[in-house]
């Protein structure tokens, strides 16, 4: 088995390389047995797992996947299943900064495009890449429930709203 | 008609979010007077109120949770819906950042009626991150106020309430696809039946309700079913956020009784159309409703009446396009959203959304095919009413209600290979799609 860089296009389809395990640190490990309380099957924990998975690794990696499937009993193809099957679960590693630029109607009506057409320029992207310097990774993302406020531009967990092209342009600069 | 502040009595205060605020505009008082009554007559008096479900489907909530087994040795669990992810909706988002105890005591409220075993989870959307920081921070607080927990009140009645984090996924709005997620797997729904109340998440009968249908629940108890139904229409009663965006001049989330004249709203309450340029479209209940022309709009928001007028309330999204719109490229992006979100299981929804943007696309990029039109309806027509879920019926109301409604439209678009003169698209062609 060839080994591929996590930033091959092919880096989902990497076979889990036990070389590479991964181990949650004490206090992730910690926060994990607290979300088993939680829930009556340790399956159900998974979601949540996940998500605390993506904040100690940065991403969905093939050996995360094997280590939340040992840990919750799941046979790690079935995490694999729901990892792809989530928007917000990184398959590849993603820039210090995700923005994710919504495009759905409310947003694309008051020109969400673009913005989105300027993050991609001024960075040299194409959706879905990451700065060479791993700075920062632009995609297009469906309705953020903030249409209200449209256009509306996430990064990592934050919400700029009445974005413009120029708000977003100022923005990408400051972030480091 | 008058903008009220019922639901949103709370959310201009300073400090909104705190336990402290909330108590001091006299809230948990309605879950001290609720738990001095039986869980049956709780459940009576939102049967009396009429109260019909704010997420989307507009079911009546006292009927639903009637509908319970009453013989099941199985636990029962409330699951609230804060998925929002229905385009043009941003309404409970407001109560979940603005006034969660509202939601916290709709919830204890609503789970002791129907006998809601232990623990009771609140599915929020992933990407709705500060609210979960905020829901996690008021549930602490009510916690250590006695409102969860162990015999809550001195009542007997335990309770405690989980937030679970979606990860991005619109089909886990739709209620046995949060079941399927809350479980751990992948969103895909379930055939109905049976019901999520005979069988729902972890083989147990199941209630899910929207959050503003929940945080109903405590003004409920306060006032009476009466006071509820003195708001709005018989059938479709109390107060209702409506969420306004698009081409309007003063978008965002509005409070009013139950049947605000949608195009007094528009026009009044929401500062008229951007550009005042003259209107071309309204969707009136989230992306999946099918669209209005301007002459359509005279008519009360409730779900009556949309259904009346061959669309939906849903989840009461109103998206307004102004003139300057391609309906081509509105349409399509609606359809690139269903394509995107289609869960993939069952065969007219996940490749018939896709064909659908297919042509879409390529009716807006000038090679549309005379006959597109025709098939976009037929492929409606495949697709409504023969999917698993109702997400399959949704990708088709934009789409079936835009070709009928403004098919001369399309047929000067893929007649001419452009946009109609005086409208636009919002994209660039030469720029890559996303793939997301
Ligand atoms: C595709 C699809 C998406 C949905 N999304 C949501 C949603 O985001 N939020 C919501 O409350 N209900 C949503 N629903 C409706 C739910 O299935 C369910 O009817 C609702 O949560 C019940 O709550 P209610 O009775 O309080 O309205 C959706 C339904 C479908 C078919
Ligand atoms: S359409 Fe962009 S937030 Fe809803």
């Amino acid at each position: 088995m060839a080994h591929l860089q996590p930033d091959s296009p092919y880096a989902t389809e990497r076979y889990a390389d036990t070389t590479r395990s991964v181990e949650f640190k004490p206090d992730a490990k910690a926060k994990f047995d607290a979300l088993l309380e939680r829930y009556p099957t340790k399956e159900a924990a998974l979601l949540p797992a996940l998500h605390l998975a993506q904040e100690e690794f940065g991403w969905i990696s093939p050996e995360v996947m094997v280590y939340l499937g040992t840990l919750l009993e799941i046979e790690p193809a079935k995490v694999f299943g729901v990892v792809s099957f989530y928007n917000m679960y990184n398959q590849k590693p993603v820039g210090k900064h995700h923005v994710q630029v919504c495009t759905n109607l409310s947003c694309m009506i008051r020109n969400a495009y673009d913005i989105y057409d300027r993050c991609l320029e001024k960075l040299g992207l194409q959706p879905g890449e990451t700065t060479k310097d791993g700075r920062i990774t632009v995609t297009e993302v469906e309705c953020l429930g903030s249409c209200g406020t449209a256009p509306v531009v996430q990064i990592n967990n934050d919400y700029h709203e009445n974005a413009s092209v120029e708000s977003i342009d100022k923005l990408l600069d400051t972030l480091k | 008609m008058e903008p009220i502040k019922v639901l949103t009595k709370n959310v201009d205060k300073p400090n909104s979010a705190a336990i402290d605020t909330y108590i001091a505009g006299g809230g948990y008082e309605s879950l001290k007077k609720a738990l001095k009554s039986t869980p049956d007559e709780i459940v009576q008096l939102v049967k009396d109120s009429e109260m019909r479900g704010r997420g989307g489907a507009g079911f009546p909530t006292g009927m639903k949770w009637g509908f319970l087994p009453k013989d099941s040795p199985m636990p029962r669990y409330l699951l609230c819906n804060a998925d929002e992810s229905e385009p043009g909706t941003f309404k409970d988002r407001v109560i979940i950042e603005k006034d969660p105890h509202l939601l916290i005591e709709g919830m204890i409220i609503s789970a002791y009626a129907i006998k809601s075993c232990p623990m009771s989870y609140i599915y929020i959307r992933g990407e709705f991150y500060k609210g979960a920081m905020i829901l996690v921070k008021a549930l602490e607080e009510a916690r250590a106020k006695g409102f969860l927990g162990k015999n809550i009140l001195g009542s007997g009645f335990d309770l405690d309430i989980t937030v679970h984090r979606g990860a991005g996924a619109y089909i886990c709005g739709e209620e046995m696809g949060l079941i399927e997620s809350i479980e751990g797997h992948r969103g895909q729904p379930r055939v109905k039946p049976p019901f999520p109340a005979v069988v729902g998440v972890f083989g147990s009968p199941t209630i899910v309700n929207n959050v503003e249908t929940l945080s109903c629940v405590p003004l409920i108890v306060e006032h009476g079913a009466e006071w509820f139904k003195s708001f709005g229409q018989p059938k479709n009663t109390g107060p209702k956020l409506y969420c306004v965006s698009g081409h309007v001049k003063k978008p965002g989330v509005y409070e009013f009784p139950m049947g605000v004249n949608l195009k007094e709203l528009i026009y009044e309450h929401c500062g008229g159309i951007t550009d005042d340029l003259p209107l071309k479209a309204v969707i009136p209940g989230g992306g999946s409703a099918p669209m209005l022309t301007p002459d359509e709009i005279d008519l009360p928001m409730n779900f009556d009446a949309l259904m009346k007028a061959g669309t939906m309330f849903g989840s009461a999204g109103i998206i307004v396009m102004n003139s300057s719109t391609c309906i081509v490229d509105a349409t399509w992006r609606m359809s690139k959203f269903f394509a995107h979100e289609s869960c993939g299981q069952c065969t007219p929804c996940r490749e018939g959304t896709n064909w659908m943007e297919t042509i879409l696309d390529r009716i807006e990029r000038g090679g549309g095919r005379p006959q597109d039109a025709d098939l976009l309806f037929d492929m409606t027509d495949n697709i409504g009413g023969k999917s698993l879920c109702a997400l399959g019926d949704a990708a088709c109301g934009p789409v079936a209600s835009a070709v009928k409604k403004f098919r001369d439209e399309f047929m000067y678009h893929i007649e001419h290979k452009s946009c109609l003169p005086g409208t636009k698209r919002y994209r660039r062609l030469d720029m890559p799609v996303g793939a997301h």
